[in-house]
């Protein structure tokens, strides 16, 4: 790790000012994805701009009965805030089933959007990787790639994003708001991160010098059953091979309301949105969400060794929809 | 909480707290890296991008350039060593890349930030080899080792075992594949060298399992006399076999502090440690049994072949415990070894047994369903009277009972043998079981015990206590062989300046400096009634060596048995599968100090717990590494992992170990546990799984058949 | 306010001493270092860190408080656990320049002064729940940090979600394996790690203890 300047910045005007003075510089939250990156010499900041305390460190409701988020809120402060508790829990439980008790007490949630993929071809700088050094290559198209993308990969890259709460914000219409040298802008989370197409070098649709400043968790997903599960090959602090949130809204019988995403299989939190499509109006039943989510998955493209990813991730949509159709029904 | 043997004479077998607890619990106890030296230097090794080959250039001149690096050390200007016996401390000798990962440089720094910045500064060319990485059973270089690990024979044959196979009634042909797997001991191999040079001294805080053997190789390698290194081990954070020998950091870290005059430490990155500190070799196993229609084994096959690196020759000794468990009068047990380009296997917890004794009795399992016999019953029908390879009386042996004691307190006999049977929910529910066995070893050493005229007792020996209890158990030893309150005794242990004792592994140190502990201890009590009054000003003092005693052949075959039970659930949704509970019985001789022997029986089960569901590592062919490197892709079992275990034991008189009775527990909690975990997902579900960890990729495709 | 300065960027007291020659190039320059003070333990110090020095770092090589361990280095393992502001993480991914301020508690402190230990210690060598010990620092300040967390009515992923907001969660042992599996224990203690915590929880709903949260 070479040596970097150090600015603490107390107003999210100020951090704006102080990165774009700085080629180089990076932003620094709860930094255990950002110093963990350091130190493998995947990151190599020359000035880290410290966002951790800039007054971004509340939930709130707004007046419409939205939920806002600061992108400094703590990932276990977050799971544990009773709002989210009670009208979204897919967002609670994605934020349980991640890291550990540790990480979640300083990892922000402006830093967990932003966290990088856990492609060992990636973390490893002897190695080819076209998202840390693009043009080098990948090393896991042909390498070992049980953990990788099986939805949305390019020749270029075929990472997976490793976030469990991005992939909750997806299904909740969770919104992005980002402050930049042109003033703020929202972006739909489920659009936030991208495919990696040519570029895998760019994880986020974030412009140089951009700032996440909260999370806004829409009305229309509050108070609706939602719900997150994963697997893994642990029981506990290891990342999803799969994992899915739902948002589910039943009304006689009937999907009223269907929010679906998948985090485990692709680039970035995979948006179901021809699942979506599929259930809202139909029945509220099993073999339902069985085609809705084949839907979704026939476009998948397993590699060699993780064809697996494609009938885990059935199991769980259908699961936790089936879950979710049965608690609204009761 | 329970007595700890304050009446003389009665402390071995009592549940002694650790003598170290209190320091470790208040993070006073410390490690390598832990000694306030002045004016101590970090280093960091630079590992090879390359599988094979060699390096044709090194520019240290930018990692020269850091502020804060003091030196970069490479083949060119490294200290010379005199050839090691072990060749995985050739470190920075010559060019030669032997494997990716192997150490190309070292980087010398104030500080640790330095020593990264500089170690990434450093500029390595190569001249790159094509590679082999990839084992295969039929690879055309393998061959048959004469030695397998601990000096087993590569072959053994009894009788026509391929055809007794082909003419049995039933039979059972299998191939079993157990991964890579890897040590990783809570602290990184780490080592603080001071070489003075004014007074030409070395010592060494180091994290090892042995330090006598740490001090002997250093002074072999940097031919000083032994008298002036100092070794101390005084708290090692675990090491599981991968610290048994030196490894690479305590030659680097005296290298570089020869090179620079100040105390340097070395402590290995977690990411660089599979590459260098050994693990164990992927195995691949083919089993093959035939039986009567009444279980009784006829013939009894089980051949593995495995890899080792081209630094030198080290064979997983997996086919061993099939010379042991099981009457068959004919029998074939045959290891075969590929060298390849890969990083040098070397011992993880029961070598030989953690791997062999999975895939055999896996294949019991399969027997017993083959047969339709209760798996339990099909063991002990098959139990010989005397050790099925030697023909050897064992000195004890009572797996039947640690089967029965077992099959008892877990509710064996409640088990509906059906797979399947069993559902809740999207769970299926299984129970399974497996035997254990460990070898019975033993080492020579030398122990001092001295009275002291105040009338306490002190033992001296350089045992090593990587977190078994040493201190503790040697001084309730003592205190027995001296008929004294265990009050009275204090142990030093953890240092090379002590009488000279053999390492922590093998599950060989209690025995072995137990046994040397008691001579010196006897023979102190002799001298004692001796001499009239209490001792003089320094003491009264009498050392032992068991050379040639404890290390004597024995006509008996000596080991520990052991049985489990596992209860598990596999999720059929995720193909998650969770332990729910696990039993162990073990059969280990007397049973020294229950409450720290408790602890490593259940620590073993846990492990190979993470053999059968979590633990297995990846070569990747194209880069000659393995792809999980960190402690976030290599899945050692968690606390949630882990389920309500409970370890029991019998208690054996046997007389033909040691003076204690005792035989080793460091091992023979992993052996067999993965196979009864794996033996209950096979009833859970109805399908073998034969290529542990059992993963929800592996275990979802399963299910779906 | 009687805190004591020293240079951390050129190695601390382990680094520091020992008349060995140290020139201008020992550390970075000014501008990637920075005056910080960190309140460890009770006790008050201002350091010049090295941007680059993390918490843990500081610990072991600056202030010699070698309990927190590094098993890892990357937030893997949990060796190196101590308590900022009273909440637990992993000192290896702290930058300490960023903790400015902050009151830091380690193994060292967690029991106050004298020679009382504290619950966790207490129960921890009662149930035998270590071997090697490596491990023993960042599980028990672990602990005393999942503990404050049930208290305050923190979930975990196995917390019933019909549990109501804000109320403690009872630490059962399903709780405290989930809680405490951010700490990596190769020996294999964990069952009795479980007891121990139960134990020190136990203890703790008696009020012997406070609560190391605010």
């Amino acid at each position: 790790m070479r040596s970097f300047g150090y600015v603490r910045a107390t107003s999210v005007e100020e951090a704006a000012r102080a990165f774009a003075a700085r080629p180089g510089a990076r932003y620094l939250g709860g930094g255990t994805n950002l110093v963990d990156l350091m130190k493998l010499g995947v990151e190599r900041p020359d000035v880290l701009v410290d966002v951790s305390r800039l007054p971004l460190d509340r939930v709130e409701e707004l007046p419409d009965g939205s939920l806002r988020v600061g992108a400094t809120v703590r990932n276990s402060d977050l799971a544990a805030h009773p709002l989210v508790r009670d009208r979204y829990p897919a967002l609670s439980q994605a934020l349980l089933a991640g890291a550990s008790g540790q990480l979640r007490n300083a990892a922000t949630t402006g830093g967990n959007l932003l966290q990088r993929t856990r492609c060992p071809y990636f973390q490893d700088l002897s190695k080819p990787c076209n998202k840390r050094e693009p043009g080098t290559g990948c090393g896991a198209r042909e390498g070992v790639h049980r953990d990788h993308a099986v939805l949305g990969w390019s020749e270029q890259c075929i990472a997976t994003h490793p976030s469990d709460m991005a992939v909750a914000l997806a299904a909740l219409d969770a919104r992005v708001e980002l402050y930049g040298d042109e003033g703020g802008r929202e972006v739909p989370a489920a659009e936030f991160h991208r495919l990696p197409g040519d570029h895998p070098e760019r994880d986020t649709v974030i412009r140089p010098g951009e700032l996440i400043t909260g999370v806004v968790l829409p009305t229309a997903t509050g108070r609706v059953p939602s719900a997150y599960r994963k697997a893994r090959d642990r029981a506990s602090y290891a990342f999803a091979l799969a994992s899915v949130a739902a948002v589910l809204r039943v009304s006689d019988g009937a999907v009223a309301q269907a929010g679906l995403a998948f985090g485990g299989l692709a680039h970035r939190p995979w948006r179901a949105a021809r699942a979506e499509e599929a259930l809202v109006g139909g029945p509220a039943t099993a073999q339902a969400f069985e085609r809705a989510v084949d839907a979704e998955l026939a476009a998948a493209r397993p590699l060699r060794d993780n064809a697996y990813k494609v009938p885990l991730a059935r199991a769980l949509a259908v699961d936790v929809l089936t879950r979710l159709a049965r608690a609204g029904a009761a | 909480m329970a007595p700890t043997g304050t009446s003389p004479g009665t402390s071995l077998g009592t549940p002694a707290e650790r003598r170290e607890g209190r320091l470790k619990v208040t993070g006073a106890a410390r490690y390598a890296a832990e000694h306030p030296l002045p004016g101590r230097a970090h280093a960091r090794p630079v590992p090879a991008a390359i599988a094979r080959g060699r390096v044709t250039a090194v520019d240290a001149s930018a990692a020269l350039a850091v502020p804060g690096v003091l030196a970069v050390l490479t083949h060119d200007n490294a200290p010379r060593l005199a050839d090691p016996e072990d060749a995985t401390l050739a470190v920075l000798q010559d060019p030669h890349v032997p494997h990716r990962g192997w150490f190309v440089a070292l980087v010398v720094a104030e500080t640790l930030e330095a020593a990264r910045a500089g170690a990434a500064a450093v500029r390595v060319e190569y001249a790159e080899e094509a590679h082999d990485v990839t084992l295969t059973a039929d690879h055309p270089e393998a061959y048959e080792p004469e030695d397998a690990n601990a000096g087993q024979p590569g072959v053994r044959e009894h009788g026509h075992p391929a055809s007794a196979f082909d003419s049995a009634e039933v039979r059972v042909d299998v191939a079993y594949e157990v991964p890579p797997l890897h040590n990783h001991p809570m602290e990184p191999h780490t080592s603080t060298a001071h070489w003075d040079r004014e007074r030409d001294r070395l010592t060494v805080h180091t994290s090892s399992q042995g330090g006598t053997t740490v001090r002997d190789t250093l002074a072999a390698l940097f031919g000083l006399p032994e008298d002036r290194i100092t070794v101390v081990a005084d708290h090692v954070g675990g090491g599981f076999g991968s610290k048994g020998t030196p490894r690479p950091d305590v030659v680097l870290a005296t290298m570089a502090s020869r090179h620079t005059g100040r105390p340097v430490t070395v402590a290995l990155p977690r990411r660089f440690m599979p590459a260098v500190v050994g693990h164990r070799a992927p195995t691949l196993h083919r089993v093959r049994m035939g039986a009567t229609a009444d279980g009784r084994l006829t013939s009894l096959t089980h051949e593995v072949a495995t890899y080792t690196s081209r630094v030198k020759e080290f064979v997983e000794q997996a086919a061993v415990p099939a010379r042991v468990m099981y009457a068959a009068p004919h029998s074939r047990t045959a290891h075969r070894v590929v060298p390849l380009d890969v990083p040098t296997p070397s011992w993880m917890r029961a070598p030989g047994e953690a791997p062999g004794m999975y895939v055999l009795e896996s294949a019991v399992d399969e027997l017993a369903t083959e047969l339709g016999m209760d798996p339990v019953e099909l063991r002990i029908r098959n139990e010989p009277d005397r050790e099925p390879d030697t023909g050897k009386p064992f000195s004890s042996r009572h797996l039947v009972e640690c089967l029965r004691e077992g099959a008892r307190r877990f509710g064996w006999a409640r088990r509906d043998p059906r797979p399947g049977s069993r559902a809740e929910g999207p769970l299926l529910i299984g129970t399974g079981v497996a035997a254990a066995t460990y070898p019975v070893q033993v080492a020579a050493s030398t122990a001092e015990a001295r009275a002291l005229p105040d009338g306490s007792f002190v033992v001296r020996i350089n045992a090593t206590d990587i977190g078994t209890g040493a201190r503790t158990v040697l001084a309730q030893v003592a205190a027995d062989s001296l008929g004294v309150s265990l009050e009275r005794v204090r142990t030093e242990v953890g240092s090379s300046d002590l009488p000279s004792a053999p390492l922590a592994g093998g599950s060989s140190g209690t025995a072995s400096w137990g046994w040397a502990v008691h001579e010196a201890c006897v023979r102190l009590a002799a001298r004692l009634a001796d001499h009239a009054g209490p001792p003089p000003g320094t003491g009264l003092s009498a050392r032992a060596d068991t050379a040639g005693q404890a290390d004597a052949e024995s006509s008996y075959a000596r080991h520990a048995f052991g049985a489990h039970f596992a209860e598990a659930a596999v999720d059929t949704v995720t193909g998650e599968v969770r332990v729910r509970r696990m039993l162990g019985v073990f059969a280990a001789g007397r049973i020294l100090n229950a409450r720290t022997a408790r602890s490593q029986f259940i620590g073993g089960m846990i492990m190979g717990l993470g053999m059968a569901l979590t633990e297995g590592s990846t070569m990747d062919a194209a880069f000659g590494d393995f792809a999980e490197s960190d402690l976030a892709s290599y899945h050692v079992p968690v606390n949630a992992d882990v389920p309500e275990i409970e370890a029991h034991w019998i208690e054996e008189a046997d007389t033909h170990l040691n003076p204690m009775g005792s035989k080793g527990i460091g091992e023979i909690g992993i052996v067999g546990s993965a196979a009864a975990v794996g033996n209950a997902v096979h009833h859970a579900t109805g399908v073998r799984f034969r290529r542990p960890p059992l993963t929800p990729d592996k275990v979802l495709s399963g299910l779906a058949g | 306010m009687g805190s004591d300065m020293h240079d951390s960027t050129s190695g601390g007291p382990s680094g520091g001493g020992g008349g060995a020659p140290r020139g201008a190039g020992a550390g970075p320059p000014p501008e990637h270092r920075s005056a910080t003070t960190l309140r460890v333990n009770g006790k008050p110090h201002t350091l010049l860190v090295d941007h680059r020095r993390v918490l843990l770092d500081v610990l072991r090589e600056d202030l010699d408080l070698t309990g927190s361990k590094k098993g890892c280095d990357h937030g893997q393992c949990g060796a190196c656990t101590v308590l900022v502001d009273g909440r637990r993480m992993n000192s290896c991914l702290l930058l300490a320049v960023s903790l400015d301020g902050s009151e830091i508690t380690t193994i060292e402190g967690l029991a106050g002064d004298g020679e009382e230990l504290h619950p966790l210690q207490r129960a921890f060598l009662d149930r035998d729940a270590f071997q090697c010990g490596y491990c023993t620092p960042g599980q028990i300040c672990s602990a005393a940090g999942a503990m404050s967390e049930a208290a305050a009515g923190h979930p975990s992923h196995v917390t019933d979600p019909a549990l109501p907001s804000g109320r403690p969660v009872p630490l059962d042992r399903a709780e405290i394996r989930e809680r405490l599996s951010g700490n990596l224990c190769r020996c294999g203690a964990y069952p009795r790690i479980v007891e121990a915590v139960r134990d020190a929880a136990g203890q703790d709903a008696a009020g012997r203890t406070e609560g190391v949260i605010r």
